[in-house]
């Protein structure tokens, strides 16, 4: 005991949060890590926004008619949660914070590639952030989401052009970080550290950034487009200008479907890395896994026109499009026997980052088999432009990428920060969570059969009692999220620290300090077996002297 | 109408039973695997929960058979999902030949609606129970849907084009029509009610009110129009015509000055009266007027009427 104490009294050692301490050595860090803690701050700031707007519109839905909000005011919030949730919180999310952060050290690097490009994608992303925020205040924006024209081009009379404009420019930030870990993945691994030895998690990532590098630039030709028809009034998709307003459509979709991979292929990682460590094995079908993440995000990139069933497209094109998505769903359903057929005769323990993986696996199951609804023609017909799409979106993109990024907030916030948190608080709020996210959004797929059309801001009488059981639920799932935020603001100050390994796991990234120091690894680690090897004891590269317990 | 607690709403329409029984199948896949998961999830996590004392798990002992089976098991059961629902998609979305023609504008936010005897009406379709009804819609501005959950029908209505929707009512009453295409600040508004009636009370409702004040249909308006705006002096039989002869021309291949050809169907009507040089008809000469911003949704709705029972097109 006397020892730690004077070691800590006289040196502290050097982390990459205690190196430097001034506001420019956090604004011009090229250090993959600090950027990453810069991502986390701006996209909680984005997540809060976005849930607030949730808020207000959950509230509003109280009752049948217009009274908390005016109908364009209730437009432009649900317009606003949707563009923030998901330009610039759930695409960004695992890639930017976890991702920047763990790319690296799993693979035993100092750094990514271009860490200078690193940097400037998180000034793109906050250039592109502000120009989003600022078509907010300066009146906001009624489009959707969806961007859908002609009314967004050549109707809407809202800030169109600045939120299209934040969001072009948010896609090149994505661009960058996606260029960055492709290259960095591709040669920058450790000795040792083949393609199979890999994590799970660094798979995912490859295969994320292949999407974006692939699909993000088409969506910036498409909101380029809506920019050009708006403001020059050139016909591209007004047929009284002589454009084609399916075109859109089809343009939007064939990026933002494979953006749904973007938000859900890095939980998937996560989640393979989170159950393997709390099983204590290796991730069952690995190899199985590993290129399924690959073989998804390809066949994601044909399947768009499952949104346009009822847009005026042939119906031998639908045919094709219904088809290919039920193709896709058999490698995610088999991902998700692989998860579970780790735990078989593993030695299971329930941490809070399990916790979250046990949410995952509840909710994203839910959100997929809802899918099928939506795949198969004849039921989609009915339920298109439904609750049931709501509902079924936030069982994937919340159920699935939320969960998954608040499961990895979890489990790496002991060598992110080098603090514990309050392990009791942590499990009740996960349970508060997904209980509050249950009550919120299932009652919205029976709205939705019984045909409560979505974005609406009036409705009929007879959706009432269902509109208040999901209001009752987003405040249940409010008050979670709002605990979570205490007790890990309290942990940065407070919080117990934390040892190099606090989980037992295997893999690069726990063989470090916890915080890492600013190079990761005081030497360039060796490689000698894969990152799941709980069959054997732990490695660890940390100098005996700064090993705490 | 039936309680939001009941698994399936309203069924009033000939399709409605067919896409509620792929659901309740969807349904029953649904639970069972859910269960399943949650299930397998929960006696694992139970039954290999770790114990201070256990000894460390052995690696999995892998068998990609497993993986294997899975795969062509799911294979089947969604061949046989998108088999059903693509067959019943494609019963749902053929209209049958002798189905009622009604036309229907979309607008910011109303729905204007037209019966064949020319009797208008907005937000509330009436409609006859028992028979084939084929909607064929067009929009005056942006994209809107047309949604009767009672149907279990939707079909987006596009601004430059036309798009059908079709149904038999099965009951009489009265059912909620949405808009769902997402439209502008008052979207949430744009409804109203499907009114479905006895043959006989549709009848009376057709001729009822405005009794007196003579009621075109849309084929007799589209006949003023032809001849207010002047299009029989040139689109007449006579040999020197200007414009090619309209009578038969609907649904049948026309050969354009560029040398291929069109089925001239509704669209290519439209475009052709908007903006006749687009698609010459071969041995004519590009002298028609160009009459976008000259005529309404409306009444290119009723000049198509008019061209298609010149062809004995069913209206
Ligand atoms: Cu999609
Ligand atoms: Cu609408």
């Amino acid at each position: 005991m006397s020892e730690t104490a004077t070691i800590a009294a006289t040196a502290e050692p050097k982390n990459y949060l205690t190196n430097r301490h001034t506001i420019q050595s956090w604004l011009f860090t090229v250090d993959h890590k600090r950027i990453a803690i810069l991502y986390l701050i701006s996209l909680t700031v984005f997540f809060l926004l976005g849930g607030a707007a949730a808020a207000l519109f959950r509230l509003d839905l109280m009752t049948p008619q217009a009274d908390l909000l005016q109908s364009e005011t209730y437009n432009k919030l649900f317009t606003m949660h949707g563009i923030v949730m998901i330009f610039f919180f759930l695409v960004p999310s695992i890639p930017a914070v976890m991702g920047n952060f763990l790319v690296p050290v799993m693979i035993g690097a100092k750094d990514v590639a271009f860490p200078r490009l690193n940097l400037l994608s998180w000034y793109v992303f906050m250039a592109g952030g502000l120009i989003a925020l600022g078509a907010i205040i300066s009146g906001g924006v009624d489009t959707g989401w969806t961007f859908y024209t002609p009314y967004s081009s050549m109707y809407a009379n809202s800030h169109v052009i600045l939120a299209v404009a934040g969001a072009f420019i948010a896609g090149f930030s994505s661009i960058m970080t996606a260029l960055n870990f492709i290259v960095t993945i591709q040669k920058m691994r450790a000795p040792g550290l083949t393609w199979f030895r890999l994590p799970l998690f660094i798979w995912a990532m490859y295969a994320t950034s292949l999407v974006v590098i692939l699909g993000t630039p088409v969506v910036a030709i498409t909101l380029v487009m809506i920019f050009i028809e708006r403001f020059f009034q050139f016909g591209l998709f007004d047929p009284a200008l002589g454009g084609d307003p399916v075109l859109f459509q089809h343009l939007f979709w064939f990026y933002s479907h494979p953006a749904v991979y973007i938000m859900i292929l890095p939980s998937m990682g996560v989640i393979s890395e989170i159950v393997s460590c709390f099983s204590r094995r290796r991730l069952y079908g690995y190899t199985f896994v590993a290129f399924s993440s690959l073989a998804i995000a390809v066949i994601g990139f044909f399947v768009w026109g499952h949104h346009m069933f009822v847009s005026s497209q042939s119906a031998y094109a639908g045919l094709i499009f219904s088809f290919l998505t039920f193709f896709v769903a058999i490698p995610t359903a088999i991902k998700i026997l692989n998860w579970i057929m780790t735990m078989y005769k593993g030695s299971i323990s329930f941490d809070t980052p399990m916790l979250y993986a046990y949410g995952f696996l509840g909710l994203f199951t839910i959100g997929g088999l809802t899918g099928l609804f939506l795949s198969t023609m004849a039921t989609d017909i009915h339920l298109h432009d439904t609750y049931f799409v709501v509902a079924h979106f936030h069982y994937v993109m919340v159920g699935g990428g939320v969960m998954g990024f608040l499961g990895a907030l979890h489990f790496w916030w002991p060598k992110m920060t080098g603090r514990m948190y309050p392990e009791g608080w942590a499990k009740f709020a996960a349970i508060v969570i997904f209980i509050g996210f249950n009550l919120t959004f299932f009652p919205q797929f029976q709205l939705g059969y019984h045909g409560m059309p979505r974005r609406y801001h009036t409705y009929a009488e007879e959706f009432q009692i269902l509109h208040v059981m999901s209001t009752a639920g987003a405040s249940v799932l409010g008050a979670g999220y709002l605990i979570m935020a205490a007790y890990l603001g309290w942990s940065l100050f407070k919080g117990k620290r934390a040892s190099a390994n606090p989980w037992d796991a295997r893999g690069l990234e726990w063989e470090t300090t916890s915080p890492p120091p600013t190079e990761n690894f005081l030497s360039t680690p060796t490689v000698t077996q894969e990152a799941y090897a709980y069959d054997k004891p732990s490695v660890t590269h940390v100098p005996p002297e700064e090993k705490r317990v | 109408m039936k309680s939001v607690f009941n698994i399936l709403p309203e069924q009033a329409s000939t399709v409605a039973s067919h896409v509620d029984a792929i659901y309740l199948f969807l349904i029953a896949i649904s639970v069972v695997f859910t269960l399943l998961a949650a299930g397998l999830v929960i006696v694992f996590g139970v039954k290999f929960r770790r114990r201070p004392d256990g000894p460390a798990p052995e690696k999995p002992h892998e068998d990609s058979r497993l993986e294997m089976a899975a795969g062509a098991f799911l294979l089947v059961l969604l061949l046989v999902l998108f088999g059903w629902g693509a067959k019943v998609y494609f019963q749902n979305t053929r209209p049958p030949a002798d189905a009622m023609e009604i036309l229907v504008t979309g607008k910011q936010w109303m729905w204007k609606l037209q019966h064949p005897n020319g009797r208008r009406e907005i937000n509330t379709l009436h409609i006859p129970v028992g028979k084939p009804v084929q909607l064929t819609m067009t929009s005056e501005d942006v994209i809107h849907s047309f949604f009767i959950p009672a149907f279990r029908v939707k079909q987006d209505v596009l601004p430059g084009r036309y798009t059908r929707l079709w149904f038999q009512a099965t009951k009489t009453g009265r059912y909620r029509l949405f808009c769902t295409e997402y439209c502008g600040t008052e979207h949430s508004m744009m409804g109203g009610w499907v009114n479905v009636m006895t043959a006989a009370d549709y009848e009376r409702w057709l001729s009822g009110e405005v009794a007196g004040a003579a009621q075109e249909t849309p084929v007799q308006a589209g006949e003023r129009l032809f001849t207010q705006l002047g299009c029989q002096t040139c689109h007449n039989a006579g040999s020197g015509a200007l414009g090619p002869n309209l009578a038969g021309v609907f649904g049948h291949t026309v050969k354009l000055a560029d040398g291929s050809e069109v089925i001239a169907d509704e669209e290519y009507l439209r475009e052709s009266i908007l903006n006749p040089h687009a698609k010459l008809v071969a041995g004519f000469a590009p002298v028609m007027p160009v009459f976008k911003g000259i005529i309404n949704e409306d009444q290119l709705l009723q000049l198509i009427a008019y061209i298609k029972s010149l062809s004995g097109a069913s209206n």
